[in-house]
């Protein structure tokens, strides 16, 4: 192996290993709903390459309505599932989108994207 | 104590920053009766709280006005017609805009591709300046990738940003690499020869990947919108104006928003019902197949209720509104395939994993493919190998087609179903009906009609049907049990003549009596003729045995205390019933009846309808007992009824199909509801979901089988032994037609149909 050799061994090494640190087991941004007047958990989420917080945190059995902006055109975050709750939303772009929900059972549910990719979780206490 | 106060939410137009909001709040704060009011800048909603009796929703309006601002006018709940189309215009706008880059993208592609080729032809290569051609390329591809690729950049940076990668993110990384190499290779030529490596260039792989990407989104999208057009066109359904009629007698025709509960609204031959509602004038046969599937038209009464979206066929009628707006059948059955749409199958788990960590898996392998190529590759053209091919395997790793693949058939299925009357309510209740091998059939409403209806008109020799049918009627008109009404249905279905009764008097349990024509009419049980001391006749007591044997209601008719006559009363098996019962059994399913009803009955029905294994007998409160008898020998149960009394039983078995648009409890209960009253959605439900289930296991195994055998390709497994390389172009390709072949697969369920 000559020096040029070792060099791409060593960094693409290097850089594999930072991919799967950087997307898998990185710290994830969590938030807490706010409760309004009328006991509504309200959650502003905004939409762009992914959810911002991605880790939303509710109260059991009170209403919760999440408000998405997406900040993006692309075709990847135009569709938002909740499987669990039987949701599927087109979300307009430049737009905010109302997600009204109530969960019911204690547990952590995932949303994503239409295809899966973009994903966040309600953590449901 | 304190007033109570009422919450108002406004939709906010015209702010353009955080001020502007503090404006809106101040301006509502202000106004008088107001005790609490606040705007939300992102969602431009501002939620107010204040006193009915001191300021009014319009009042607030005026102060947000005040304020120069707008209050964007919300209909009491925005219908899924009018968020549909502002949805359907956005995408519309977004296909133009893509498509418009696809173009410009081939187009520069188109003339990038032949330029590139002329290094391969030595004559034309010894005179064109190689330097010169480089630019050239350069300037060409910039707008393919700063226009037409832009998006693939910005998403997968957002994603980067938010430690999450989507498909883009391969896109752009893979483009990237091979136009980065090529700029360097343009600009700093000599770095490469100075260390014996031709300086190359891949402008024409980054165009052409992007254009073929492109291509491949420009189908995905159409083919997208035809997913959901059973959908789109059942909301479009919905009438646009209703004939109202004013309390002075005037009709105007108003837009169906303005339509409000207890409106009289006309419908005249031809025109689409509006809203939902209860007849209180006229008749009319109505084509109700928009709802149920049902294709026959319904003849409907004064007191019949009418749906919204149905149409009226033949005669003109006015309805009392009973339901508008999103509580209507139609907003309803709508609301209940956006829910199963949105729903996620069982099946689909396994692809959700792997999606889920799919992309920075891919980057994984991509780095190490360009590693290995680099270090075992032949020195002088080992970074050009290794470079294609690292772009050749994040390239064909698009997990489109793994998205996509169970979404789109239950999008397709679903809104298929709807429009044969199938309301599933999930993807999990698709999944259920596939796996089911044994219907269990509540007889009463679903074998048969739910209602006694006459089946024999006897009468003793020497009196005529058609005299007597008439005379009975008029008695049983005045009566308010199920069994005259079923006597006069038929005496109405006969045309008799109308008579009148006179000293109608009703005697509990046995029947009723009145005079008619002058003459002392008795209609009853045997109990009712014995206790008026009318005996019968031999002859007329064999003809009663021989009803009561086919498990029939006798009813016995004296006329001027001269017993004359028999009513036979059952309830009916539908015309529908056996030949769904065959196409069931067709089906591999077997069919097992179960029945409130004493075991002679239950084995006449059963002979009729072809059923071999039936429970008679069965009291309400053990149908789900009986279900999981069934589901004790190791079947997989779909129970089918229509009565609250099913609910425990649909909710008991693997799925529960409410017939009959049911009651809301019984829909509650069931994975899957069928507007229409007979079998034949039975039988529909469950092709349909054998087809859709079908349709995403060769979707998920086309995905899969696509990803697991191209990336190894691409990243040149195949060439120590064959010497076999996948051109990153070729890589574009095929993952454009991947999905573009997913979801024609998912498509073709459009064309179900059930026979
Ligand atoms: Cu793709």
């Amino acid at each position: 192996m000559d020096t040029p050799a070792i060099l791409v061994t060593v960094g693409g090494l290097a850089l594999a290993g930072f991919v799967l640190w950087y997307f898998f087991f990185s710290a994830r941004q969590t938030a807490s709903a706010v409760s309004s007047s009328g006991g509504v958990q309200e959650v502003a989420i905004t939409v762009k390459g992914g959810y911002s917080p991605d880790v939303i945190e509710v109260e059991r059995g009170k209403p919760v309505q999440l408000s998405f902006y997406r900040d993006e055109e692309n075709s990847c975050s135009e569709e938002l599932l909740m499987p669990d709750f039987s949701i599927r939303r087109d979300l307009p772009a430049f737009k905010t989108t109302l997600v009204e929900l109530l969960p019911k059972e204690a547990g952590t549910f995932t949303f994503t994207c239409g295809m899966g990719m973009l994903r966040g979780s309600l953590v449901v206490k | 104590m304190e007033p109570a106060t009422k919450t108002e939410t406004l939709d906010i137009e015209g702010m353009t920053c955080a001020s502007c909001a503090s404006f809106v709040e101040k301006s509502l704060s202000r106004t008088p009766g107001v005790q609490r009011a606040m705007v939300n800048f992102a969602t431009e909603k501002a939620t107010v709280d204040y006193v009915p009796t001191q300021a009014s929703p319009a009042t607030l309006k005026e102060a947000v006005i005040n304020a120069g601002y707008g209050v964007v006018e919300r209909a009491p709940d925005t219908s899924a017609a009018e968020r549909s189309a502002e949805i359907d215009c956005q995408k519309a706008l977004a296909y133009q805009k893509l498509k418009r880059r696809f173009w410009v993208a081939v187009g520069l592609a188109v003339i990038i591709m032949p330029l590139s080729m002329l290094m391969l032809w030595p004559a034309m290569m010894a005179r064109v300046n190689m330097q010169w051609l480089n630019y050239s390329l350069l300037l060409l591809t910039l707008p393919v990738l700063l226009y037409s690729g832009r998006e693939f950049y910005v998403s997968a940076w957002n994603g980067f940003k938010h430690r999450a990668a989507n498909m883009d993110t391969l896109i752009a990384v893979g483009t990237g690499a091979a136009f980065l190499y090529s700029l360097a290779a343009t600009v700093v030529p000599g770095f490469f020869t100075s260390r014996g490596l031709m300086p190359e260039v891949y402008y024409d792989t980054t165009a052409t990947i992007i254009a073929l990407i492109l291509l491949g989104k420009v189908l995905e999208l159409r083919a997208k919108t035809q997913t959901s057009a059973a959908m789109r066109s059942l909301i479009g359904l919905q009438a646009k104006t209703a004939c109202v009629v004013r309390p002075d007698g005037a009709e105007v025709d108003v837009p169906i928003e303005q339509v409000q509960l207890g409106d009289l609204v006309v419908v005249r031959p031809g025109e689409k019902v509006a809203t939902d509602g209860l007849i209180t004038e006229g008749s009319s046969a109505l084509d109700e197949a928009m709802l149920t599937g049902e294709s026959l038209p319904v003849q409907k009464q004064v007191g019949d209720p009418v749906f919204g979206a149905t149409l009226n066929k033949t005669g003109s009628f006015r309805f009392r509104v009973t339901k508008v707006g999103a509580d209507t059948m139609l907003s309803q059955i709508v609301k209940l395939v956006e829910d199963a749409q949105g729903s996620r199958a069982p099946i689909q788990r396994l692809a959700d994993k792997v999606s889920a960590i799919f992309v920075p898996t891919v980057v994984v392998i991509a780095i190490l493919t360009f590693v290995i190529w680099f270090d075992l590759a032949p020195a002088g053209t080992r970074l050009p190998l290794a470079l294609v091919n690292f772009v050749a395997v994040l390239i064909i790793a698009c997990p489109c087609a793994l998205g996509l693949a169970t979404p789109t058939a239950i999008m397709v299925s679903t809104g298929k179903g709807a429009e044969h009357g199938v309301l599933v309510r999930n993807a999990e209740a698709l999944e259920k009906a596939y796996q089911v091998n044994t219907v269990l059939l509540d007889k009463t409403g679903t074998i048969t009609k739910g209602e006694p209806a006459v089946t024999d008109f006897w009468t003793l020799p020497g009196q005529e049907a058609a005299q007597l049918l008439p005379v009975v009627a008029a008695v049983e008109r005045q009566s308010e049990h199920p069994l005259a009404e079923a006597v006069v249905r038929h005496a109405d279905a006969q045309g008799a003549a109308s008579l009148t009764a006179t000293g109608f008097r009703a005697v509990e349990g046995k029947g009723a009596a009145a005079t008619v024509n002058g003459q002392a009419v008795l209609i009853g049980n045997r109990r009712l003729l014995a206790d008026e001391g009318v005996s019968l006749s031999p002859t007329l007591i064999t003809q009663a045995e021989q009803l009561l044997s086919q498990a029939k209601t006798v009813l016995y008719i004296a006329v001027a205390g001269q017993a004359v006559g028999l009513v036979g009363v059952a309830d009916t098996v539908r015309d529908t019933s056996a030949a769904a019962i065959r196409k069931l059994q067709a089906l591999g399913i077997e069919v097992v009846m179960m029945t409130g009803d004493n075991p002679e009955t239950a084995a006449q029905v059963a002979g009729q309808v072809g059923i071999t294994r039936y429970f008679a007998e069965v009291l309400p409160q053990d149908k789900a007992g009986k279900v999981k008898e069934l589901q004790g020998e190791g079947r997989t149960v779909a129970m089918v009824g229509d009565g609250i009394n099913d609910a425990p039983a649909l909710a008991q078995a693997d799925i529960g199909l409410a017939i009959g648009s049911g009651t809301d409890v019984a829909m509650e209960a069931a994975g899957i509801t069928l507007m229409r009253s007979d079998l034949n959605g039975v039988v529909t439900a469950i092709e349909l979901s054998r087809q859709t289930i079908r349709t995403i296991k060769q979707n998920l195994f086309f995905a899969f089988i696509y990803n697991t055998l191209g990336i190894p390709v691409a990243a040149g497994l195949l060439y120590p032994f064959f010497g076999i390389l996948l051109s990153p172009m070729l890589a574009a390709g095929a993952m454009a037609l991947s999905s573009v072949s997913v979801l024609t697969n998912s498509l073709r369920l459009r064309s179900f149909d059930n026979h």
